[in-house]
């Protein structure tokens, strides 16, 4: 028998889960954890803004495919913490937020920092908890994991009184660490249907997202696809999981992906949807997507089956395990016909990069970027034109290389997510691409990077504009500008320093490669500023609401409007 | 997201919904948020409710009149997903209890 406080008890908790790193916040209703922390192995990493320290352990959870845990206290500290939360609710990120809620006694009387958390939380975690005593903690604390990383993983939020933090309890011993439940069986019957319609089909694309990284299968979808020389599309969130370079993959599909790709799938009779969840970004206008394919959807949540497009079979399912499945029962075929036609469109239509040799143009600072990042380091990004910048050229190559904020599109993103990847994964670089609207939201990390002396480089596509907005706004609204042009230009690399951060501004630079690629080598926190055409586009582009194939190009667009 | 084949339709004010969904759920002050929530962002049209603790009280039973003809199976898929519900059937006879309570209500 031994006597433990509900605070030390989670901290015993967290350490038994394997947690060894904490993003957070104190404040008056978490205090007791945060005294119990002290005396624990776990390091805890003082964030700037909760927001950053959800971020933080989103980066970790991101870069490790474990669940990370960040603290806030009650009132404005878990208020500040839901973007992040919803941002891990929409990408199924698994983070567990422990956050602090006045005594429960004063629970409904508006005291000081009360915020109904628990009430909050619902809509934007996969579930949530409301502590109300120490025993409970036994459970919650282990099922908290467990719901966080089983099936398709995402956040759990725990909000714990400060009198059940200070109450103390009995223990013979502690519950066992939660972990993830098993994956459901797979069926062979729907592995044998599946196989016939693969199979069968004459002109397959595998449409992979997310599921793919979730659940460690880009080995197996890279066999499958060279046996059966099927082309691979992939979503925002599922690049990293085919190689860049490998014959058959086809980039990214979607609002902003090659044309060829968008017109492959126009013309594909079977789409083979694995860990995907037809969100609209990728699919345009749902009811005009690949108008010629069978669906054979595979996913590990019942609920995406059928949710935006009927599949003609559905499966649910660990998506690794299936395809694992599937493997043995698929023929190995060339696609000799199909091949030919996806190149052909692949030569008339392939993704342009102007300005790709430019260091001061935005497919240039990218690919040149890219050529002087370590192949093993971490790219995050924040929202905008920058983000689908990298998305288009960067090379990843493997999976978890790659964190953005893909269905919240959360600006604010990238700075903080790169720190947890670092934080993570000190051994490798975290380098996080920009723009100065999206840094501007987030820009208090700055300090915590310096702090902790991370290896976070920042390149910040600087175009004094919210970029994307003011894309939309040419393209969408008549030229009608309002709003998108910063007219205050903060000097970013007086910031940084100001922060303690190194900074270059390759503006100002005689070689701008040299300056980039010695910011890059230096170990520690840095960010590289590059000013850029203020009035550049991110093509081509599918006008929201309409179908794929009705992309808009540089030229062509100029072209009808001239 | 409205259907809009349902939108159409003029439901009469003594709707109960086209299905009843019986639920047993965890019995805790939260569990109603989560129910109620669910059909509110999702826009799933809910009718009826009705909700009683069963056995010990750790756990509830509730009924449920939803007016939803084409996305039935994706508001049931949405319903196991949450963690306090332990079980979801579509339950005809739930109708009968509604007239019942309807009755009383009178
Ligand atoms: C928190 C948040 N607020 C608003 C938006 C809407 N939004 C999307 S992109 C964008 C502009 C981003 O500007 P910047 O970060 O400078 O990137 P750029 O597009 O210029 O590359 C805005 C305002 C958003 N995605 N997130």
């Amino acid at each position: 028998m031994f006597q433990l406080t509900g605070a030390e008890l989670i901290m015993r908790l967290l350490e038994r889960q394997g947690i060894t790193i904490i993003p957070g916040i104190p404040g008056g209703a978490n205090l007791p954890m945060y005294d119990a922390l002290r005396s624990s192995k776990i390091r805890h990493v003082l964030a700037r803004h909760e927001q950053g320290a959800g971020f933080m352990a989103q980066g970790m959870a991101r870069a490790t495919g474990r669940a990370a845990v960040c603290f806030g206290t009650s009132g404005p500290g878990a208020t500040n913490l839901i973007t992040a939360i919803a941002d891990a609710k929409l990408d199924s990120i698994p983070i567990v937020a422990i956050t602090g809620q006045v005594p429960q006694a004063m629970i409904g009387t508006d005291a000081f920092q009360e915020i109904d958390t628990y009430g909050l939380t619902i809509p934007i975690t996969k579930h949530n908890y409301l502590v109300r005593s120490a025993a409970e903690l036994l459970d919650v604390i282990p099922d908290a994991f467990r719901v966080a990383t089983s099936g398709r993983p995402g956040p759990v939020v725990v909000d714990v009184p400060k009198d059940v933090q200070n109450a103390r309890i009995e223990l013979e011993d502690f519950p066992e660490p939660g972990k993830a439940d098993a994956p459901p069986p797979v069926r062979d019957e729907e592995v044998a249907h599946a196989a016939t319609m693969i199979n069968s089909a004459r002109r397959p694309v595998l449409f992979i997202g997310a599921g793919i990284i979730a659940s460690e299968a880009s080995e197996i979808l890279r066999t499958i696809a060279g046996r059966t020389s099927i082309p691979v599309v992939s979503t925002l969130l599922g690049l990293g999981a085919m190689p860049d370079d490998h014959p058959l993959y086809l980039g990214m599909l979607g609002m902003h992906g090659a044309r060829s790709t968008n017109m492959i799938l126009e013309e594909s009779d079977l789409l083979i949807a694995a860990g995907v969840r037809f969100d609209d970004r990728a699919t345009g206008k749902a009811a005009e997507f690949c108008p010629n394919a069978k669906i054979l959807h595979i996913d590990i949540d019942p609920s995406e089956l059928g949710k935006i497009k009927q599949p003609t079979l559905g499966i649910t399912g660990d998506v690794g395990s299936v395809l694992r499945a599937l493997a043995p029962r698929l023929h190995s075929t060339q696609h000799s016909e199909w091949l030919d036609r996806v190149n052909e469109l692949r030569g008339a239509h392939p993704l342009a990069m102007p300005g790709a040799e430019d260091l001061l143009q935005p497919y240039g600072i990218v690919r040149q970027a890219a050529e002087l990042i370590p192949d093993n380091a971490i790219i995050t990004t924040d929202v905008g034109q920058h983000q689908m910048w990298t998305a288009q050229a960067f090379p990843f190559s493997w999976p978890r290389q790659w964190q953005t904020s893909g269905g919240l599109g959360t600006m604010g993103f990238g700075l903080p997510a790169a720190i947890g990847a670092a934080l993570a994964m000190p051994d490798r670089m975290a380098v996080c691409f920009s723009g100065d609207g999206s840094l501007l939201m987030n820009i208090q990390e700055l300090a915590t990077a310096a702090e902790e002396d991370v290896n976070v480089k920042v390149i910040l596509m600087n175009n004094a504009h919210l970029g994307l907005v003011r894309q939309q706004q040419e393209l969408f609204y008549g030229r009608r500008f309002h709003a998108s042009k910063f007219h205050a230009e903060p000097d970013f690399a007086a910031i940084a320093r100001g922060f303690g951060v190194a900074a270059y501004d390759l503006g100002e630079s005689t070689d701008p490669r040299e300056s980039m690629a010695h910011a890059l080598a230096e170990s520690g926190p840095c960010l590289i500023n590059v000013p850029i055409t203020r009035e550049e586009n991110v093509y081509p582009m599918v006008p929201p609401g309409a179908a794929n194939r009705d992309m808009i190009e540089g030229e062509s667009y100029a072209k009808q409007y001239a | 997201m409205q259907n809009s084949m349902l939108e159409t339709e003029t439901p009469t004010p003594t709707s109960l919904g086209t299905a009843t969904v019986r639920l047993v759920v965890r019995n805790h002050p939260g569990v109603m948020s989560h129910i109620c929530g669910l059909f509110a962002r999702r826009s799933f049209n809910l009718e009826a409710i009705a909700c009683l603790p069963l056995d010990d009280g750790t756990r509830s039973g509730m009924l449920l009149g939803v007016r939803e003809e084409d996305r039935i199976t994706q508001l049931i898929a949405q319903l196991r997903k949450l963690e306090d519900v332990l079980d979801v059937r579509i339950d005809p006879q739930g109708r009968e209890a509604f007239e019942a309570v309807r009755e009383y209500m009178a």
